[in-house]
């Protein structure tokens, strides 16, 4: 067991930097980017912890994850220990170390960043749960009593899944229900393998199965089966189908033939393996200059998937600056390091191409930032007769989604705004209709991660109570 | 999993598999699709619907073996299951009673238009289906479309049977005569959906077009199969997969249909290689 530091000792300690693929290597491969703590760095990294009382840290995580006694353990080198403390709330740990942006949740309140660096929750977590992977190390719970009601989840994102796995500990039967072959959502279609290995998303989703959760693939909610009709063999429905639909910018050229949404070449890539192809049959196609339209994560995970998949040139072209672009920060400077260039100001305003559907280049025009708008960030004007053509042969569009309205159209009075996503109650997730909750993007419009997983939860104690009271959506509808 | 439970081929290269699939049966309905994959790395590919049953819990696919994919699917037996099947996608046709329609297939398009012409008759319209291939061998459900058409004519390309030429030029023919045609259905390759197009445009009768367009989910999230339609983006998957065929953009869709003819064919001489050389 490593010794507890006192307090000044530890003070003077700095952040350990976590080791990463290097950029010349890594744009070759897909191949993960951060190679992980050692568990060296994890004991020296949980060491700086200063334990607070009451925990800032915790208020800042959705996934309610027990961040000071989970870094306790891994002080006392008792990683089994550390993992389970994390499983007790948050059933996806391994993908959450990953994606999670933590700078912004639990990192963004630790009381280090008044005097250096925050402790690095993350890559902890990440170290466990990788550890606890590798070990095999199995969560023993206590024999759950079961309730009898059943409840259905729509779309196995980390919103759903985290609402299942919490529902079936608390003794209720649970099915999900996903559109696509395979179980994961977005963390499966959308998130590129160097930034979340799919085994593990597999090793996650196997696990929320080992608890007894069924998930049910090739059923798409509203087509296969209506909400209507789920609610008839359902006690309750959680909808967590995804934002899911690509936006476009409407201009002219947008369906030339090498123009994709980052929807489409991220799934080609990452679900349907194209990035070897011809070993897996989904084709894929890159071009040598690559344009990349938006900044935000989506955005920089085509732009390097882009670049991985043999694009001479990948660039990034964005209407505001790097101080609105809405990616994570560290995502931005992986994009940098990896020779990916950033247009920003600059705002595409057609898609040239030839005959065929071929694309011969983007004609853009250059941008100033005026006023601040409605959503507080300076809006981006136009600045006239500044408009030039960038030499692309390939667009990739990732402006951000909007709502896919096929899950809705089969929910007789279940409430959505203009926008098309679903209204809810914050707390309790609670849609419009009684039994019927909802999370993750199809309420909120493209987040992260780790909001999804806060609605999962939050849902998953609101159905519980709702069961636990009488509830049946299946007596509502009868 | 959805198991194959018949198969037949029906004309050189073109066959029939009936796959269990009782949900899809249950709820689907003419004109809408589904979408499958042969095993774990294969490609996801959209086949219309080209008959259900109910009762019995299954659908029936007719394909061409043109790709990989198909060729894969055409080497699978009754007994064999396919790793994904889902569905039903896409709309249902619109079908009311217009009074006199006609249905045009070509090719594979007969098995696509045949669920649509049945339904069609049995909303009380007057059908004349005009089938058309290629040469007789490849002419397919013969028998099947004349029970459910009112009418049916058959043309053939090198005039091996039936009349000679195009199914165009038969529509024509109808569209001169019969002067109460109210709606058109034509599904086949893309030229021959757009020529429909173009005879019917000059008469003023509402034509919709099936887009076989590419997809990967096939429900709304990729925007793969967007196709412009009076001048509107619209995805096949979800806004599709009918179209009135004179208000789409058919240069563009047919550049966007052969996106990947380079790879397709890479892929299927790497199939037909190795399956050669595995069964040869």
């Amino acid at each position: 067991m490593a010794d507890m530091i006192p307090v000044p000792e530890r003070m003077k300690m700095s952040q350990r930097p976590m080791l990463e693929q290097d950029p010349k290597k890594r744009i070759r491969n897909f191949d993960e980017v951060p190679l992980g703590y050692t568990a060296e760095d994890s004991i020296y990294e949980a060491q700086r912890c200063l334990q607070c009382d009451p925990p800032l840290c915790v208020g800042g995580c959705p996934a309610e994850v027990h961040i000071p006694q989970f870094i306790r353990k891994i002080v006392e080198e008792d990683f089994a220990s550390a993992y389970l403390e994390i499983l007790k709330t948050n059933n996806l740990p391994a993908m959450c170390g990953r994606v999670c942006p933590q700078e912004e949740q639990c990192q963004r309140v630790c009381v280090y960043n008044k005097m250096g660096k925050p402790i690095a929750v993350g890559r902890l977590e990440r170290f466990v749960s990788d550890w606890a992977r590798k070990q095999d190390t199995k969560e023993e719970l206590p024999e759950i009593k079961k309730k009898g009601k059943r409840v259905a989840v729509v779309g196995s994102g980390p919103a759903g899944l985290t609402c299942a796995a919490d529902l079936v500990k608390m003794g209720h039967d649970v099915m999900i229900f996903e559109a696509l072959h395979k179980p994961g959502g977005v963390l499966t279609y959308g998130i590129p393998e160097f930034r979340l290995p799919k085994r593990i998303v597999e090793s996650e989703v196997d696990k929320i199965k080992e608890l007894g959760v069924k998930v049910v693939t090739d059923f798409v909610v509203g087509l296969t089966k209506g909400v209507d009709e789920l609610a008839e063999e359902f006690d309750a429905i959680f909808l967590a189908n995804g934002a899911g639909a690509p936006q476009f910018m409407h201009i002219p050229g947008e369906n030339l033939n090498d123009v994709y949404s980052a929807n489409e070449f991220l799934t080609r890539s990452n679900l349907m393996k194209a990035y070897k192809f011809p070993e897996f049959d989904t084709p894929i196609k890159v071009g040598k200059k690559v344009a990349v339209i938006g900044a935000g994560n989506v955005a920089m995970d085509a732009a390097r998937t882009a670049l991985r998949l043999g694009a001479k040139e990948v660039r990034v072209v964005y209407r505001r600056t790097k101080e609105e672009a809405p990616a994570r920060a560290e995502e931005i400077a992986h994009t940098e390091e990896e020779g990916i260039v950033f247009d920003f100001l600059t705002l595409p305003v057609r898609v040239l191409g030839d005959e065929k559907g071929n694309v011969t280049g983007m004609e853009c025009i250059k941008m100033r930032l005026g006023e601040p708008d409605e959503s507080g960030r300076r809006k981006p004007l136009p600045i006239e007769g500044s408009n030039f053509v960038m030499q692309v042969d390939m667009v990739i569009n990732a402006i951000g989604a909007t709502a896919n309205p096929i899950v809705a159209r089969s929910a007789t009075s279940v409430q959505t705004n203009k926008r098309g996503y679903f209204t809810v109650d914050e707390k309790t997730r609670a849609t419009s209709r009684e039994g019927i909750f909802a999370g993750g993007d199809i309420t909120r419009g493209s987040a992260t991660v780790i909001s999804a997983i806060g609605d999962g939860k939050k849902a998953a104690r609101a159905i519980d109570g709702y069961l636990s009271s009488g509830g049946s959506l299946r007596k509502a509808s009868t | 999993m959805p198991k194959i439970i018949a198969k037949r081929e029906i004309a050189p290269n073109i066959i029939s598999l009936e796959v269990t699939a009782p949900l899809i049966a249950k709820r689907a309905k003419p004109g809408q699709f589904i979408i499958l994959m042969t095993d774990e790395r294969g490609e996801r590919i959209p086949l219309t619907i080209a008959d259900y049953d109910r009762e019995n819990g299954w659908i029936r696919i007719v394909f061409q073996v043109v790709g990989k994919t198909t060729a894969q699917l055409s080497q699978m037996n009754e007994g064999d299951e396919l790793f994904s099947f889902v569905g039903p996608l896409g709309n249902p046709s619109k079908i009311g009673d217009h009074g006199t329609v006609v249905t045009v297939g070509g090719g594979t398009g007969i098995a696509y238009v045949y669920p649509i012409t049945r339904e069609l008759r049995e909303a009380g319209n007057r059908v004349i289906a005009i089938i058309g291939a290629k040469t007789k061998d490849l002419i397919i459900m013969e028998e099947e479309m004349r029970k459910v058409s009112t009418e049916l004519l058959v043309t053939t390309d090198d005039g091996s049977y039936g009349r000679k030429g195009f199914v165009t030029e038969l529509l024509e023919e109808v569209l001169r005569e019969k002067k109460d045609v109210k709606k058109v259905w034509a599904i086949g390759p893309a030229p021959m959906m757009r020529a429909t197009s173009e005879v019917t445009r000059s008469y003023g009768i509402e034509t919709i077009v099936s887009l076989n367009a590419i997809m990967v989910d096939g429900t709304g999230m990729c925007g793969s199969c967007r196709v412009t339609v009076g001048g509107e983006t619209k995805f096949c998957c979800v806004d599709g997969p009918e179209f009135n065929g004179h208000l789409v953009d058919w240069p563009e869709f047919m550049n966007r249909i052969a996106r990947y003819s380079r790879q397709e064919k890479l892929s299927f001489e790497a199939h037909g290689k190795s399956y050669g050389e595995k069964n040869g």
